[in-house]
């Protein structure tokens, strides 16, 4: 039937996508499967893990929970988007330096939902970090380093801000 | 995992919506912010023939001033709501009970409607409605009409919405002078939802007495809870330990039907709500004593 699919034009890391698609089809479906940006994980699709967490229009969302035809006219940042140039964004290094990372699968959500925390609160306390992490669930690490990953990717990105105040960590 | 096949419109205005969801039959469901109905849809738990999407009804996401209440959009977002200022400044209850609503990515896409709409038990937002003596407007394809949160809940997923109406604003009335708020709730982790979680109002008198105290339970029977006989056994009362003690005693003898799973037995969920209402009091109490 004709309303089941539906042509969309959306935005996702700075590329702008014409597509048509059927309705019942997920964001996190659309991302990876049609995309190929297989960052974003397919966990528990039903909103509670974290890691198929995407930015829309820059604000966090589960990309299990919303249509993609829903993103029409919409800018969408997934992981891939966080690098520039081949060079990992602070976050990531800070990831990789600390070690918050096991099996990986939830980091991309972890990522995500940090990248969001630190451009609205630079420099947080542990409080705010586990606060804002609280709707991602690692089973590996036991959050201990990627708190502390946080921690230390807020201090790079503070320190670079500071040596050159343009927008060379965004 | 993945929803069954349905017909997709996107509804640009409230009339839009309405007629939309009237040609469409009985197996037509509205789209508000997706954060419950996606999931159910995901496992099949609904299957929907065809969804109406409101996301794109601007006119319906606002917090504004009514008669010194409150009326909100159905599509206002929770994470709008946490931060609205005329919100925190006249109901910060409903703020307070908005920050708890899941997690931040959730609350960028729920709704305030949704989340009345769909009637979760243990959602927060009903249970506050219901202690704020909220009404609601409703849009059908024979016209509006209002209905006091009191009688709109009626069971689990269950209100007194009929098919092809569609909820569009909540009106919060204003509270009395010297009146405090507080919204606890108690789960396992963050942002999950509540075992058991109490919204509670407390008006004082000039005397410094109870005028008015107000409760609403959510998690702990099939619709938000209001336990009367605790109420009223506070009006009049001084606030203090032994009010609150009575009080929760009160809210536990009138819990017969909390759910008990996994998480939590139905005697632990009733012990649980009694604990929380009592605390809830005594802070709702405490900021009243605040406010001139």
């Amino acid at each position: 039937m004709q309303e089941e699919f539906v042509p969309i034009r959306v935005t996702v890391n700075g590329i702008t996508h014409h597509m048509f698609l059927e309705a019942r089809r997920s964001l996190l479906d659309v991302l990876r499967e049609d995309l190929g940006l297989t960052g974003t994980n397919a966990g528990c699709e039903q909103g509670s893990c974290g890691s198929c967490t995407v930015l829309l229009d820059g604000k966090s969302i589960r990309s299990c929970l919303m249509f993609a035809v829903q993103a029409n006219n919409h800018e969408v940042m997934t992981v891939e988007g966080l690098a520039r140039n081949g060079k990992m964004h602070p976050l990531q290094e800070a990831f990789w330096e600390q070690q918050a990372l096991q099996c990986g699968f939830c980091t991309p959500g972890f990522l995500m939902t940090a990248y969001e925390l630190l451009r609205e609160n630079p420099s947080p306390g542990e409080e705010e970090i586990r606060h804002a992490l609280s709707g991602n669930i690692c089973r590996c690490t036991g959050y201990h380093h990627i708190i502390e990953a946080v921690k230390a990717a807020a201090s790079t990105m503070s320190q670079a801000a500071a040596v050159e105040p343009s927008d060379t960590v965004a | 995992m993945k929803p069954s096949r349905f017909r997709y419109f996107v509804a640009h205005d409230v009339d839009e919506a309405v007629t939309l969801l009237a040609e469409q039959g009985e197996e037509a469901r509205v789209l508000a912010g997706g954060q419950s109905l996606m999931a159910l849809m995901n496992m099949r738990l609904a299957r929907p023939a065809a969804l109406i999407d409101l996301n794109e009804i601007g006119e319906l996401a606002y917090v504004r001033e009514w008669d010194g209440g409150l009326a909100i959009g159905a599509m206002t977002r929770d994470a709008s709501l946490e931060r609205d200022m005329l919100a925190a400044e006249r109901f910060p209850l409903l703020v307070e009970a908005a920050r708890s609503v899941g997690h931040p990515a959730i609350r960028h896409r729920s709704t305030v409607g949704g989340s009345l709409a769909h009637a979760d038990p243990a959602a927060e937002l009903p249970a506050v409605m219901l202690a704020l003596d909220a009404e609601f407007e409703i849009r059908g394809g024979a016209g509006s009409r209002t209905i006091a949160a009191r009688d709109f809940f009626k069971g689990y997923f269950q209100t007194s919405l009929a098919h092809g109406e569609v909820l569009t604003e909540a009106r919060v009335p204003r509270l009395r002078s010297r009146a405090g708020s507080a919204f606890l709730e108690f789960a396992r982790r963050e942002g999950d939802y509540a075992l058991a979680g109490v919204a509670a109002v407390v008006a004082l008198d000039e005397d410094g007495t109870i005028a008015e105290a107000r409760l609403g339970l959510c998690s702990v029977g099939p619709t938000p809870v209001r336990p009367q006989a605790a109420e009223a056994l506070l009006r009049g009362q001084r606030p203090g330990p032994g009010a609150w003690a009575a009080a929760s005693a009160a809210v536990i003898a009138a819990l017969d039907e909390p759910p008990s799973d996994i998480h939590g037995s139905a005697g632990y969920r009733r012990n649980l709500a009694g604990v929380m209402a009592e605390r809830a009091l005594a802070l709702a109490a405490q900021r009243a004593e605040r406010n001139r």
